[in-house]
This record gives C-alpha cells, structure tokens and sequence, in this order.
C-alpha cells in the first residue's frame, strides 16, 4: 500500500490512530441522498478520508435547497446534486473517489447501488424509500445509519442487519412525516448528519457505543435529547 | 392516574405532559381519541418507556409516550 501524506489528518490524530486513519481509505460509504443530510454527511466522510463515496440522488438543486443542503449554492442551482457532491470533493479532498449516481433510489435498483459498500447511511427523504433502504441492507448484510429531520426535530439510530428499527419508529404505517408541515431549516441537518457520521465511523473502525437498538430523538426547539430503546 | 408525555409537535396547543383517570380497559386508542391525534400521525408509542400497542389495555400507573414521525431529509 503506497504512503499517504497523512499532514491533511494532522487533527483527526489523536482522537484516531494514524493506523485507523490509513484504515479510511480503505472503506466504501453509500450515502442514499445528496440533499440536506447528504450534503454534511459527504462533506464529513471526506474530510475524514473514508477512501470511497457513492452519492446517490436523482434530483438537481433547486433554490429552495439555498436554505440549507451545504452543497448549493446560487451558481449550481439546475445541476445534479450527485455530480455536484463529486465536484465538490475534488476540491476538497482530492484522495476521496465519489461515485456519482443520479437516479431514484427504489426496489428496483436498490440492491445494485447498495452492494459492495461497508456501510449505507440514509439521508433520504421519505418514509417509504427508507423502508426499502432497510430491507436491501439487511438482505445485503449492511449496516445502515438512519437520521431523519423536521424543523426542529430530528433523529438518528444505527441498525445493524435483524434489528428492524425502523419498523418502530414509523410504526402505524405511518406515510408522511411532521417536515411536511415544518419544512426544515439550516441546523437540523449539519446535527442530525454530524451524530449520523460519528455512528459510521464508530462502525467502520469497531469501538465506541452505538445508537444501537435505540433512537435519539432530537429537539432543538427545547433541546431535549431522548433516547428510546427498542 | 396515566401520565402521558408528548413530544414535539404534539405539544401544539397542549402541555408537555397530560394526566388521565384510570379505568378499567382505557388504552392508547382512547387516550388518542381524546387529545385528537390521529393514530397514523403516532411514529413512536411507548408504554413505561418500551414499544407498544395502541390497542392493549393499560396499568394505573403507567406512563405512556407519544411521538410524531420525523422523515425528512
């Protein structure tokens, strides 16, 4: 394996190894949605130096995307947000390879998109796609981290294959989610995807303590953070 | 007593936490019923802090929490 300059890291040491830090590169992160979660969650990973992101996303930025998704702006409104995650990056951190897929995530294509990757992390934005993003990792054998956002709300959990927790926390056959109503503003997303990166990180390298079987439930507009086991 | 705790926007036009008489046979429906939330609006249904059936018949005593559905991205 050749030597990276690993000066770029210079402050993810100590808090990681410098043997972990070279582990990054070697994993393979989907990231299902370039939108407001997307968005933090690929800046994230990058800068991390996870070696390999896919970004999946069939939509292009809009301007009521302007409000918060990190990865538009006024000269990119009209272009893909997949593509524009990969943009993105190479101005960043030109070592990571971003895969760009613009395309509806749905039964059909999902296991193709899904399989391969070490991890997925749900940054979609509906009930019903997550269910299905669900299903395929835990056909495939992945673990998934699920955050999702509403205005002030938000939450996150980690579910490994077998664990089900969605089927919890959108119990009732719940449809549509309360963002219908409240939309969602800038903070919610950076929070909601930094808590969902710190889970994937702790997965990839194997230590730490998992929103595992539980869901942090998240609002800022009391800032209370609930934890509900399941 | 049951003790009911709302999160979120359930808390609109209502207090964090609501308090209802026991009786014999009362459960999530009728406590649903009662605040005027509808059932396919309720994610999260938890009784003494464990997931939960609507329909199953609570303790006096118990504690039951209430959260909407967060699915945005």
């Amino acid at each position: 394996m050749e030597e990276i300059d690993m000066g770029r890291y210079d402050r993810n040491m100590n808090m990681l190894t410098k043997e972990e830090n070279e582990r990054l590169r070697n994993f393979k992160v989907c990231v299902v949605g370039c939108g407001g979660l997307g968005g933090y969650i690929i800046e994230m990973l990058g800068r991390l130096g996870i070696g390999y992101i896919t970004a999946v996303d069939k939509d292009a930025f809009e301007e009521s995307n302007l409000n918060r998704q990190i990865l538009s702006n006024v000269n990119n409104l009209g272009q893909y947000k997949a593509i524009e995650a990969k943009r993105r990056m190479e101005s960043v951190n030109p070592e990571v390879v971003v895969n760009p897929m613009v395309a509806e995530f749905n039964d059909k294509n999902a296991e193709e998109i899904l399989k391969g990757h070490n991890i997925v992390i749900d940054a979609l934005d509906n009930i019903q796609s997550r269910l299905i993003l669900q299903d395929i990792c835990e056909k495939l054998s992945i673990p998934l981290i699920h955050g999702a956002i509403a205005g002030w709300y938000g939450q996150v959990t980690t579910i490994f294959p077998g664990d089900r927790t969605l089927d919890y926390i959108y119990k009732n056959k719940v449809q549509k989610g309360i963002e219908k109503e409240l939309g969602n503003p800038s903070f919610t997303p950076a929070l909601v995807a930094s808590i969902q990166v710190s889970e994937a990180l702790k997965v990839l390298l194997g230590r730490g303590d998992l929103l595992r079987k539980e869901v942090l439930y998240i609002d800022t507009y009391t800032q209370e953070y609930h934890k509900v086991r399941f | 007593m049951i003790k009911v705790k709302l999160f979120a926007t359930f808390r609109e036009g209502r207090q964090k936490e609501v308090y209802f008489d026991y009786f014999e046979g009362i459960d999530g429906k009728y406590i649903l019923d009662k605040l005027d939330i509808k059932e396919e609006d309720v994610a999260i249904y938890l009784v003494n802090g464990m997931d939960g059936k609507l329909e199953n018949p609570l303790n006096d005593g118990d504690t039951i929490s209430l959260f909407p559905p967060v699915g945005g991205g």
